[in-house]
């Protein structure tokens, strides 16, 4: 066994440099013929990574579930690429290939470290990606979601204040709420809100009234989550806010007061909260706190260190030593199994992701879903930002998931959602042709 | 449009018509509210009064585009021929009607059409911006994660929080723990079944240096344990061991210690329990450390037992940085740098020494009985005079002396490699009379480990600046490539110059014409302070430790000792020599 970990090691950095590759060269490439063969290559190492990754966990857990869980990946994976290939033939392609190559590293990682939560997860993603196929559809026909205005800022503030409530009465930072049995990380959720009302209220008109309104509004979102202790989500909200009005208005003051005002606000922050203050504490020196808040970050570090370059193989590291592997420190566990190259390659590929949107959001012609387009990929590139960020102590930490790759419910549907908005809006694009 | 390459050069006209369109109406954004655009009526008349939507319109405006491009490219074409023109040396004739007229005409369409390229090239910024600065982020993070592989890594796995390291133990053997010199002080021997033993062929010697790996870690074998478990074999050996299932050679720990020198500090301290220290005071470098009662590392397993019952040797202890001693006459440095501090010249001070003084209920004696007589401060320091320092604790105070004694680390943690015990102060201004005479000549409640002793004798010897004590010289493969060198770096200022050369030159009287005499006739200059602290035996009789802690000045290579003979008597009867055998060792090694 040590024999086929060692192979699969290296194996997995190779294999990951190559979907990256192909990620990029795709972009490179104009010949139709060319980037279909780079999208086939890379539904190929999907298969080939999550087959072999399993491979793996089914030698080490040889459990029932090892077996039937990537079995049941793979008829997702199948699935998935069909239907859209079926159903919408104008979507990305490259942005399906991506999602499903992120949720199946997270399927490697999270199956590893604790078999239920995986299949927790699979199904969450399974299911989330059925509903998701009705969104670039509403997108077509809803020309109405552009002037939902005040619906959108309702939704989010209610959501949040309820968060804040019932935390303040459960005593403590409590992120989710549980409705009927399933827990809901209603932060998750508002972003897609906040993004669609900053959009639809900066499409139409950029007046000074209307960008105050706006800003009024976003940060009613973010003062709630930073009393929350939501501090990651707070963050995402605020750039994604000054992104969506500098794109929107075109002048560089916005944003620039904007960010001022954030540092200041941040300052603040920093003496009122103490949970804030603990955070930057922990970041400065983690092994002066080891035994309180510096220990997370310490274990995240210690298991970064021993996967080295290539990682200590998968099943052969001590991801479980690290709280909470699963979601916020998914991706130390990765550098710890998989290594640093295979790490930075996921990053690349998290990049291009962010590419892709961006691109989009430069293609298409609709002011609204401009704004849309690139809130959203914000969100996303930011948010990777925090939480790698964090693990690696290059920042202090703020408690945020690798979208697609942690585990969580929430946070996997809602970037699902996010995507498929994406996918209608690449269809919608070529549409307007 | 940052697509736009995708086809090559050529643009198809029908692309070229939506980029256009695309771009305008980025510029001139929603014509109902953006008002700000004075460019756009001028170039586009009529548009700003129509919604965006209807056929019609859109067909209306694709035909102004049209025309627009076509002028663009009658003015490209117009551009060329004028290049062509200039290019050809004709001599120049009067320019037709037509051509002036077409000129004319061009000129106000190339200036209106180039503020347009400028506010499209203005309008994409934020994208641009916005995405680079993305893209910069992501690119920042993949740095970091280089950086913290190649630079943070080693340094942060190394904590002992880390309880990793007893699984890296799985794949790599151990690597060797050598000496400066390069004599191995520890290995790994691996059987024929697989099964590592750890030798250690110098057996006692190294022993608390070194340190053990059974029953815990302790020594070196401690501090190194994830150096020793990591191994930075050549990458490609790596793998093929891997596939062999063969484990990984680890890395190899040198230490600054020198062996001949901790070999002949172990002969010199003889019998005597107690502690040798020889370090390097401009770099800090430990070269030896002694400790004794000893232990075989070697057959630890099987003595472990009977050595733990023993309360009375406790040989697991390396006196060297954990061993609680009075400081003796020692201590007078301190107090004469606090009566430095206050005064700023020796001169000021006189005494006459009747070989006894009687503070409250105690009398203080000089050592055996001596009267030192009429003295200022460098006499009473270089004879050790009990009686004259008492009468300077009492002029000074408890603050005074407690400040000095703050500033050279008492009560602190000291920061070493190996465990280390912090030196105790406990006279503060609501102690007696009896206990400030007491501490200021060096008994009294105060306790100092040799290891303190040698750091603050270092300070003096490199002009008041404590180098970071250290054990690790370098750390290197199993080929012998040298994978990291330990640097040198001040840790603080105890003294400043002015402070640390006037304790120098008093410290070097101590051995011209003082206690140390012993050492004078030497070419490496020996400065120096003896001690003889006395302790109660464990029987209630009285007992003396024997002092010396000194320091060396030669052009290079200079070298602090600190010697603590337990009740080895007076510090000049036996850590004198004993010091004097050290440095004799040390000059004929370098040479």
């Amino acid at each position: 066994m040590t024999i086929l970990t060692s192979i699969m090691k290296y194996l997995f950095v190779i294999l990951m440099a190559l979907f990256v590759l192909r990620d990029y060269t795709y972009l490179a490439h104009s010949d139709e013929r060319k980037r279909k063969r780079n999208l086939n290559s890379q539904i190929r190492i999907m298969y080939l990574t999550v087959g072999l990754g399993y491979v793996i966990i089914m030698a080490n857990k040889r459990t029932p579930l090892s077996v039937i869980l990537p079995a049941g990946i793979f008829l997702y994976f199948a699935v998935t690429l069909i239907c859209y290939r079926l159903i919408y033939p104008k979507a990305s392609m490259l942005l399906v290939n991506n999602m499903l190559m992120l949720l199946g590293v997270g399927f490697i990682m999270i199956g590893r470290i604790n078999e239920s939560q995986a299949l927790k997860q699979f199904l969450i993603a399974a299911g989330g990606t059925v509903l998701a196929f009705i969104i670039p559809v509403l997108i077509r026909r809803l020309r109405i979601l552009a002037s939902l205005t005040w619906l959108y800022a309702f939704v989010g503030i209610v959501a949040l204040l309820g968060v804040l409530a019932l935390a303040r009465m459960s005593g403590g930072a409590k992120l989710s709420l549980t409705v009927g049995g399933i827990t809901i990380q209603f932060s998750e959720l508002v972003k897609i809100t906040l993004v669609f009302f900053l959009a639809s209220k900066l499409s139409r008109n950029i007046s000074f009234r209307n960008v105050v309104i706006a800003t009024a509004v976003a940060a009613l979102h973010v003062v709630l989550l930073v009393l929350s202790t939501d501090l990651g989500t707070a963050l995402v909200f605020f750039i994604t806010y000054i992104v969506i009005v500098y794109v929107a208005t075109r002048k560089p003051l916005y944003p620039a007061a904007g960010l001022l005002g954030g540092a200041l606000a941040s300052v603040a922050a920093y003496h009122l909260f103490g949970h804030v203050r603990q955070r930057v504490t922990a970041w400065k020196d983690p092994f002066a706190v080891y035994d309180t808040s510096g220990y997370q970050i310490v274990q995240g570090l210690f298991a970064i260190g021993a996967g080295g370059w290539f990682g200590t193989g998968l099943c052969r590291g001590r991801p479980d030593t690290i709280p909470v592997a699963t979601k916020d420190y998914i991706f130390a566990a990765i550098c710890e199994e998989f290594g640093a190259f295979f790490a930075i390659c996921l990053l690349l590929a998290c990049m291009s992701m962010y590419i892709l949107i961006i691109n989009i959001s430069m293609l298409i012609r609709n002011r609204f879903y401009k704004l849309v387009a690139i809130g959203l990929g914000t969100e996303y590139a930011f948010q990777v930002f925090l939480t790698v960020g964090g693990v690696t102590k290059f920042i202090p930490l703020t408690g945020i998931t690798l979208p697609l790759v942690s585990y969580g419910g929430s946070s996997v549907i809602s970037t699902i959602i996010m995507l498929a908005i994406i996918q209608g809006l690449y269809i919608l694009r070529e549409d307007e042709e | 449009m940052q697509f736009r390459k995708k086809n090559g050069n050529t643009i198809s006209d029908e692309e070229l018509r939506r980029q256009l369109s695309d771009e305008v109406r980025d510029i001139l954004g929603d014509p109902k509210t953006d008002r700000t655009d004075p460019a756009g009526p001028s170039v586009y008349p009529g548009l700003e009064d129509r919604g965006i939507g209807s056929r019609e319109q859109e067909h209306l405006r694709e035909e102004r585009l049209r025309e627009e491009r076509l002028r663009e490219e009658h003015l490209r074409e117009e551009r060329l021929r004028e290049e062509r023109l200039r290019e050809e040396p004709l001599p120049p004739r009067p320019a037709s009607p037509s051509e002036r007229e077409s000129r004319e005409s061009v000129r106000p369409v190339r200036n209106e059409v180039n503020s347009v390229r400028r506010k499209l090239r203005r309008s994409k910024g934020p994208y641009l911006f916005i995405s680079a600065v993305t893209v910069l982020l992501f690119i920042t993070l993949i740095a970091h994660l280089i950086y913290f592989n190649v630079r943070l890594k080693d340094g942060i796995i190394n904590s002992p929080y880390n309880r990793r390291q007893n699984t890296l133990a799985e794949f790599v053997v151990r690597g060797p723990i050598r000496s400066s010199d390069g004599a191995t002080l520890a290995y790994t021997e691996t059987g024929e079944d697989g099964s590592e033993t750890r030798v250690y062929p110098y057996g006692r010697i190294f022993a608390h240096v070194v340190g053990f790996m059974t029953h815990g870690k302790s020594g070196l074998e401690s501090f190194a344990n994830y150096q020793l478990l990591t191994s930075h074999s050549n990458i490609i050996d790596q793998v093929i061991n891997d596939f062999k299932r063969r484990k990984n050679e680890g890395d190899a720990f040198v230490t600054t210690i020198n062996s001949e020198l901790q070999q002949a500090c172990y002969e010199i301290l003889g019998d005597y329990r107690g502690a040798i220290i020889a370090m390097e005071p401009d770099t800090g470098a430990i070269r030896a450390m002694v400790s004794k009662p000893d232990f075989d590392p070697n057959t630890l397993a099987a003595d472990w037992d009977e050595m733990v019952g023993d309360s009375s040797n406790s040989q697991l202890v390396n006196r060297a940085s954990q061993g609680l001693y009075a400081p003796g006459s020692t201590f007078k440095i301190l107090t004469t740098l606090a009566w430095y501090q206050r005064d700023r010249k020796l001169e000021k001070f006189h005494f006459d020494c009747t070989g006894e003084l009687t503070v409250g209920e105690i009398t203080v004696h000089c050592y055996e009985g001596a009267a030192h007589g009429e003295e200022d401060l460098a006499e009473a320091f270089k004879h050790s005079c009990n009686t004259a320092f008492s009468q300077i604790g009492l002029d000074l105070r408890a603050d005074a002396l407690t400040s000095v004694a703050r500033r050279m680390m008492f009560g602190e943690s000291l920061p070493f490699d190996l465990a280390a015990s912090r030196s105790r102060w406990s006279l503060s201004s609501a102690s007696s009379d009896e206990e400030l005479v007491q501490t200021a000549f060096g008994q009294g409640k105060t306790l100092v480990t040799p290891y303190h002793m040698a750091l603050i004798c270092s300070a003096i010897a490199n002009k008041g600046v404590l180098m970071k004590p250290h054990l690790t010289d370098h750390i290197e493969n199993a080929a012998g490539k040298r994978i990291s060198s330990y640097r040198p770096s001040a840790m603080r200022t105890l003294l400043s110059t002015d402070e640390a050369e006037t304790l120098s030159s008093l410290m070097r009287q101590v051995v011209t014409e003082g206690t140390a005499a012993a050492l004078a006739d030497r070419s490496c200059n020996i400065s120096g302070k003896t001690g003889s602290a006395e302790f109660y035996r464990s029987d209630g009789s009285i007992g003396t430790h024997s002092w010396f802690t000194g320091f060396s000045d030669t052009e290079d290579s200079d070298l602090v000792v600190v010697v603590l003979a337990e009740d080895g008597g007076a510090g000049s009867t036996t850590a004198v020599p004993m010091a004097g055998r050290v440095f004799d060792t040390w000059y004929s090694i370098s040479s």
